[in-house]
C-alpha cells in the first residue's frame, strides 16, 4: 500500500511536467502578447518583455518555469495584479479557500441528496415516485448551471427578495444557498441517475435473493447489499469532478459575484496572464491527480476484489 | 413413506410474471407456475426435473415464499404461510430460519462486499441466534468445518475460492439457521463434474445427520435418481408426473416423462442401442400463452381432442404414483 502510493506520487510529479509543458506551449500558441494593448508602444512591449523573461527562447522560459515551481516559486503576476506573486494571489487572498468551500459544499450536497434520489427511484422502481424522479434528473442534467442560477436569482433574488443577489465572500448561511444550489443540481441529478442504474443491477443479483432468503429486511438489504455493491461508479465518477468542481465554477461565480479561483482562472486566461494560467493549471492538474488517487484507494475500501498492487506483467 | 410426516403442503400454488409487451402496453403474464400442488413429507428428498424454463426455480422459490405467490395455498408443518383464498400472508421472518435454500450459481449469489464469516454470521444476526461473539464464532467454525472448509477461510472474500467451495460456503450459510427444509436450486448444476458427486455426497450426509428434508431441483435425472426418494416432472410450469423414483424411473406412465427418460444416456451400448428414443416434435410452447387443456398436446404423439380442451389433474394411479393424463384416465 505505501509503495503504491509512493510509486503513485512519482507518477503524478511526471503528469504534472508534462501537463505544464503542454500548458506552456498553448498559451504561447495563443496570438497576442500579455502586454498587447492598443496603448502600448513597440518599446514598452519590449521593456515589459525583457522585465519578464519574455524574450527569451521558448525552450529557457518552460526551463525557467520548471525549476522555479520545483523551488515552489509560482512567479509574479504580469497582469492582474502587477507584481504581485502568484502564490499569494491564489492562496492568500482567499481565492482557493473560497472556491474549495463552495466546490465541496456543492459535492457534499450532491452525495447526500443525490444517491439516497438514486436508492429511492431503483427501490420504487416503475412507479411514480420512478417516473418523477427520471424526469427530475433528465431536466437537472439538462439545464445550463447560468440558466438555472439566473432563474434563482430573478425569483429569490428579485421578485421575492429573500436571499442576497451578491453572495460575495460567502460569509453567512444565507449568501450560500443559491450558488450552492445551481452548482450541485447538475451533480445531484447525475449522482442520482448513476446511482439508480447501478443498483438496479445490484438489486437484481442472486447474493440479495441470498439476503432475502437469510430473512433480511428490504431496508438492510438496500442498504448493506446493494448500496455498497453499486457504489464503484459513483465514486468513479466523483473524484475528477470533485477537483473540477472546486476551479470548474467560473459560471456559478460571476452570477453570484464571488471572487473565487474559477473566475480568476478564466479572467487570466482573457488577459494572457501566463504565470497565472501556469499556477492555476498545474493547481487543478495536482487536485484531479491526487483526487483519482483517493479514489482508488477508496476503490479497494469498498471492494475487497480490487488489489492495489501494479505488478509487473 | 405413507407413515410419513407431511411437511410440507402445496395446493393450486401459481406465480405469473408480469411482461410489458410492445408499445401499447397490454399486460401480460409469464405462467411460470400453473396449479402445482404436491407434499413433501418430513425427511425425504423430493426431486424436481424437467427443461430449463419449465419453472422448477420458480416453483422452489415461490414455495419459500421468496417469490410472492399469485394464487394458491402453501402449508409448512401444520401451519398456513400463504392462502390466497382466506387472504393469509404470514410474517416470514420465523419461517426463514426453517426453510433456506441453495441457489444454482454459487459465485453471485455470495455478496462480494462481505467475507464468509459475515455472509454465514449475517443470518446468525439477524435470528439472534448464538448472542455471544464467543459461541457465534465458533458456531461459523463449526458450519464452515461440516461443509469441508477451514475455520481460516472465515476472513477471506467469496471470490477467493474456486467454485466447488463456494457452493460449500453457500451450503454452509443455508445450514447456518438449523433449518428443517431446504430448497436445493440446482446446487451443482454450475460446478465441475469432478466436484459435482463431492458436493452431492456431503448433501447427503447432512441430510442424514441433521435430518433435513429436501426439494432437489435439477435438470441431470440421473443425479436426481440417485439423490431423490421421490421424483416429480414438471413441463411448462405444471406438474405431470409425481412418483417414487426407482418407480417413475422404470415405469413412467406420463407421455412427456417417456421422452424425457428416453434421453437419458445409459452407460451400456447394447442397451443404448436396443431402446428406441422418444423424439418429441416442435419448440415447448411461450409460456405467456400456453396451449389450451393439457400443456403437451401441442407435441403429445397421442393427444386427442379433449387434450386440447380440458386440462387434466393430477390423479393418483395406485402406490402414490401420480400422473396428469387424459390417456390414463381411460385406460
Amino acid at each position: 500500500m505505501f509503495v503504491y502510493v509512493l510509486k503513485r506520487i512519482g507518477a503524478a510529479v511526471l503528469t504534472l511536467l508534462l501537463i505544464m509543458s503542454i500548458t506552456f506551449f498553448l498559451m504561447n500558441a495563443i496570438p497576442g502578447s500579455p502586454f498587447l494593448t492598443e496603448k502600448s508602444t513597440p518599446q514598452q512591449i519590449e521593456l515589459a518583455n525583457q522585465k519578464y523573461g519574455l524574450d527569451k527562447p521558448l525552450v529557457v522560459q518552460l526551463k525557467n518555469y520548471i525549476l522555479n515551481y520545483l523551488k515552489g516559486d509560482l512567479g509574479v503576476s504580469l497582469k492582474m495584479q502587477e507584481g504581485t506573486d502568484v502564490s499569494k494571489l491564489l492562496f492568500h487572498q482567499g481565492k482557493f479557500e473560497l472556491s474549495i468551500k463552495l466546490g465541496i459544499s456543492a459535492i457534499l450536497l450532491a452525495i447526500v441528496i443525490g444517491i439516497p434520489l438514486g436508492c429511492i427511484a431503483a427501490y420504487n422502481r416503475g412507479s411514480w415516485i420512478d417516473g418523477f424522479l427520471r424526469v427530475m434528473t433528465t431536466v437537472g442534467v439538462a439545464i445550463p448551471t447560468f440558466v438555472l442560477a439566473t432563474l434563482l436569482l430573478i425569483y429569490f433574488g428579485v421578485k421575492h427578495p429573500v436571499l442576497p443577489t451578491n453572495s460575495g465572500s460567502l460569509t453567512d448561511f444565507k449568501s450560500m444557498i443559491m450558488p450552492i444550489i445551481s452548482l450541485s443540481f447538475y451533480y445531484v441529478c447525475y449522482i442520482a441517475k448513476l446511482t439508480r442504474t447501478s443498483m438496479l443491477d445490484a438489486i437484481n443479483q442472486d447474493y440479495i435473493r441470498t439476503a432475502r432468503a437469510k430473512g433480511v429486511k428490504t431496508r438492510w438489504i438496500v442498504l448493506k447489499h446493494a448500496l455498497r455493491n453499486s457504489l464503484i461508479p459513483v465514486v468513479t465518477y466523483l473524484g475528477p469532478v470533485t477537483a473540477g468542481i472546486i476551479t470548474g465554477s467560473f459560471v456559478v461565480e460571476s452570477t453570484f459575484q464571488i471572487p473565487g479561483l474559477g473566475k480568476y482562472f478564466v479572467n487570466s486566461i482573457l488577459s494572457r496572464d501566463y504565470p497565472v494560467i501556469m499556477a492555476t493549471t498545474v493547481v487543478l492538474a495536482a487536485l484531479v491527480i491526487f483526487m483519482n488517487l483517493v479514489v482508488d484507494i477508496v476503490y479497494k475500501m469498498i471492494d475487497p476484489r480490487i488489489t492495489l498492487t501494479n505488478k509487473e506483467g | 413413506m405413507e407413515e410419513a410426516k407431511k411437511l410440507l403442503e402445496v395446493r393450486n400454488l401459481k406465480k405469473y410474471f408480469p411482461v410489458k409487451t410492445g408499445a401499447f402496453r397490454k399486460k401480460q403474464y409469464v405462467k411460470a407456475v400453473e396449479d402445482v400442488s404436491l407434499d413433501i413429507y418430513k425427511g425425504e428428498t423430493l426431486g424436481l426435473v424437467g427443461e430449463s424454463g419449465c419453472g422448477k426455480t420458480t416453483l422452489g422459490r415461490t414455495i419459500i415464499r421468496l417469490y410472492e405467490p399469485t394464487s394458491g395455498k402453501i402449508v409448512y408443518d401444520g401451519q398456513t404461510i400463504y392462502d390466497s383464498e382466506n387472504h393469509i400472508a404470514v410474517d416470514m421472518l420465523p419461517y426463514r430460519r426453517k426453510k433456506q435454500i441453495i441457489f444454482q450459481d454459487p459465485s453471485a449469489s455470495l455478496d462480494p462486499r462481505m467475507t464468509v464469516g459475515e455472509i454465514i454470521g449475517e443470518a446468525l444476526d439477524i435470528h439472534k441466534l448464538y448472542p455471544g461473539k464467543a459461541e457465534r464464532r465458533e458456531r461459523i467454525n463449526e458450519l464452515l468445518d461440516a461443509v469441508g472448509l477451514n475455520t481460516e477461510h472465515s476472513n477471506r472474500f467469496p471470490h477467493e475460492f474456486s467454485g466447488g467451495q463456494q457452493q460449500r460456503i453457500g451450503i454452509a450459510r443455508a445450514l447456518a439457521v438449523d433449518p428443517e427444509f431446504i430448497v436445493c436450486d440446482e446446487p451443482i448444476s454450475a460446478l465441475d463434474v469432478s466436484i459435482q458427486s463431492q458436493v452431492v455426497n456431503m448433501l447427503e450426509d447432512l441430510q442424514e445427520k441433521l435430518g433435513l428434508t429436501y426439494l432437489f431441483i435439477a435438470h441431470d435425472i440421473s443425479v436426481v435418481r440417485h439423490i431423490s426418494n421421490r421424483i416429480g416432472v414438471m413441463y411448462l410450469g405444471s406438474l405431470v408426473e409425481l412418483a417414487d423414483s426407482f418407480e417413475l424411473y422404470s415405469h413412467p406412465i406420463h407421455p412427456y416423462t417417456k421422452t424425457l427418460m428416453s434421453a437419458v444416456p445409459i452407460p451400456d451400448p447394447d442397451v443404448t442401442r436396443a431402446r428406441q428414443r422418444i423424439l418429441l416434435e416442435g419448440e415447448i410452447p411461450s409460456p405467456i400463452n400456453p396451449p389450451s387443456g393439457c400443456r403437451f398436446h401441442t407435441r403429445c404423439p397421442y393427444a386427442t381432442d379433449e387434450c386440447k380442451e380440458r386440462t387434466p389433474i393430477l390423479k393418483d394411479y395406485g402406490n402414490g404414483h401420480f400422473a396428469a393424463c387424459h390417456l390414463l384416465e381411460k385406460a
